[in-house]
């Protein structure tokens, strides 16, 4: 666990940095309160609606899609590192987790849950 | 005991300090470059103004920035608001932890100091995972905005950099099995061992890196998040000051990293091209001029370097070159086109390993 020391070292040292850039602006920078300036941006007219409104669910889809894909990536990593000690057996299971992976991604692209619009 | 142990500690911190500081210092040079470069290719002069040749230019940027007001806008939700760019730029910073900067080390005071600040023996899943870590950050930041242009922004860059992380992570896929170790080390060592740069067997995993990497950093053409002439400029529009500035120096050492992994992974590091053809060793320059530890050191430094421009350049010219997807087109490119791609690289070098009897 000794070698994961520095990167926690390293955690503390770029939130020291992002810190000290920004107490520096803070020093130096001017503070004017205006409730025009303050509002939320929306091309020079005044605001209409809240923002958080309903958003299209096809970013639920690529969320989900996301978990799916990125969970196998990680099974694949252990399995890559180890490949040449593996040999064939690997490869034969491998093609069978991958191909079943398939099919379940071509239902998703024939559901169409990779179209956009 | 415990002097060992402070004396570990003392060193590295003095890496870190090192390695932090060369990508803080690195970033105003970017920016220069890419506007410099981008200039050239559209035939125009860049920045000429302050300091010779408009050397000075960024660092004119980053004192203005500094000195501006921070809005924080009545509507947002303050803390998430102020907590947004650190969590992008943490992680950004973080990732370098891993990265080599060259092959040996240096003996100072009886101490070996290495030129990474540590070997994790997962490092590019380190890597992986704690540059998404920024996403977060992302969307954090449109969110609590609490204004239209931030939050769809910041759906877009979520959705497209998950998107594209998984090609990113399988594209490594194909060069972990060819060095059979995820040690960023380990993996330059295995192409020094293979007399062969994993960019050759790879060419594809390189591609489809490299392209999920450009999404991944939200740069041009895959710059959809800040596609300012239907989103203003995307998640950070309410962003100002130095703020905005953290979300800047973190998206220049977002594609630092992406071209360092590239340059471990498929570029041999610090190794000089053809590592085992000897009469090539003049090229390893450093060599010849310095004394004793510092050659090969600065040798290894040089070809780091020297790869890693070369992917950032290639990000400039590539910006300068495309014009930008539509968001339908970046998705269908992302899900239909690399992870299948990937996927059949995989199997692919599969089976050429099965086949070099390259497997125990």
């Amino acid at each position: 666990m000794i070698a994961y020391l520095p990167v926690l070292l390293f955690i503390l040292a770029a939130i020291a940095f992002g810190a000290v850039n920004l107490i520096l602006s803070w020093i130096v920078r001017p503070a004017r309160y205006d409730p025009v300036k303050m509002s939320p941006y929306e091309c020079g007219i005044e605001t209409l609606h809240d923002p958080r409104q309903r958003y299209s669910v096809h970013y639920y889809l690529i969320a989900v899609l996301f978990i799916v894909f990125d969970v196998e990536t990680v099974f694949l990593f252990p399995w890559a590192v180890q490949y040449k000690v593996l040999g064939w057996f690997g490869f034969v299971e491998m093609s069978v987790f991958i191909l079943i992976l398939v099919i379940a991604y071509l239902y998703a692209w024939k559901k169409g849950a990779l179209e956009w619009v | 005991m415990e002097t060992q142990m402070f004396i570990t500690i003392l060193i590295s911190v003095v890496q870190i300090s090192i390695v932090l500081s060369l990508v803080a210092l690195s970033v105003p040079l970017l920016i220069l470059m890419e506007r410099k470069v981008i200039g050239f290719m559209q035939s125009r002069i860049g920045p000429k103004r302050v300091g010779p040749s408009g050397m000075l230019q960024t660092i004119a940027d980053g004192l203005k920035l500094l000195l501006k007001e921070d809005i924080i806008p009545d509507r947002a939700d303050k803390w998430v608001f102020r907590l947004a760019p650190m969590i992008v730029l943490v992680p950004a910073f973080v990732a370098f932890a891993v990265v080599p900067f060259s092959g040996t080390g240096l003996n100072v005071f009886g101490q070996r100091i290495t030129p990474w600040v540590t070997d994790l023996n997962i490092g590019i899943l380190f890597i992986i995972a704690i540059s998404s870590v920024g996403v977060f950050g992302i969307i954090l930041g449109g969110w609590a905005s609490n204004s239209k242009y931030p939050l769809l922004g910041a759906l877009r860059s979520a959705a497209q950099m998950v998107s594209y992380e998984v090609p990113l992570g399988l594209a490594l896929v194909g060069g972990l099995m060819w060095a059979g170790t995820a040690s960023m080390v380990g993996i330059v060592e295995a192409q020094r061992e293979a007399h062969l740069w994993f960019f050759i067997p790879q060419v594809v995993g390189t591609v489809i890196y490299f392209m999920a990497g450009v999404a991944e950093t939200n740069r041009a053409p895959f710059d959809l998040a800040e596609a300012e002439t239907e989103l203003v400029s995307g998640f950070h529009t309410e962003y100002s000051g130095m703020r905005f500035g953290l979300y800047f120096i973190a998206e220049y050492a977002n594609m630092l990293i992406v071209a360092a992994v590239a340059t471990t992974m498929f570029f041999g590091g610090w190794l000089r091209p053809f590592p085992n053809v000897s009469w090539l060793a003049f090229l390893d320059i450093f060599n010849f001029i310095l004394p004793g530890q510092w050659g090969p050191f600065m040798s290894g430094l040089m070809w780091v370097i020297i790869k890693v421009s070369c992917f950032i350049f290639l990000y400039y010219w590539i910006r300068a070159t495309f014009p930008r997807y539509r968001y339908d087109q970046l998705m269908s490119i992302g899900w239909k086109w690399l992870l299948p791609l990937a996927l059949a690289n995989i199997m692919g070098t599969g089976a050429l390993l099965l086949w070099l009897g390259q497997t125990g």
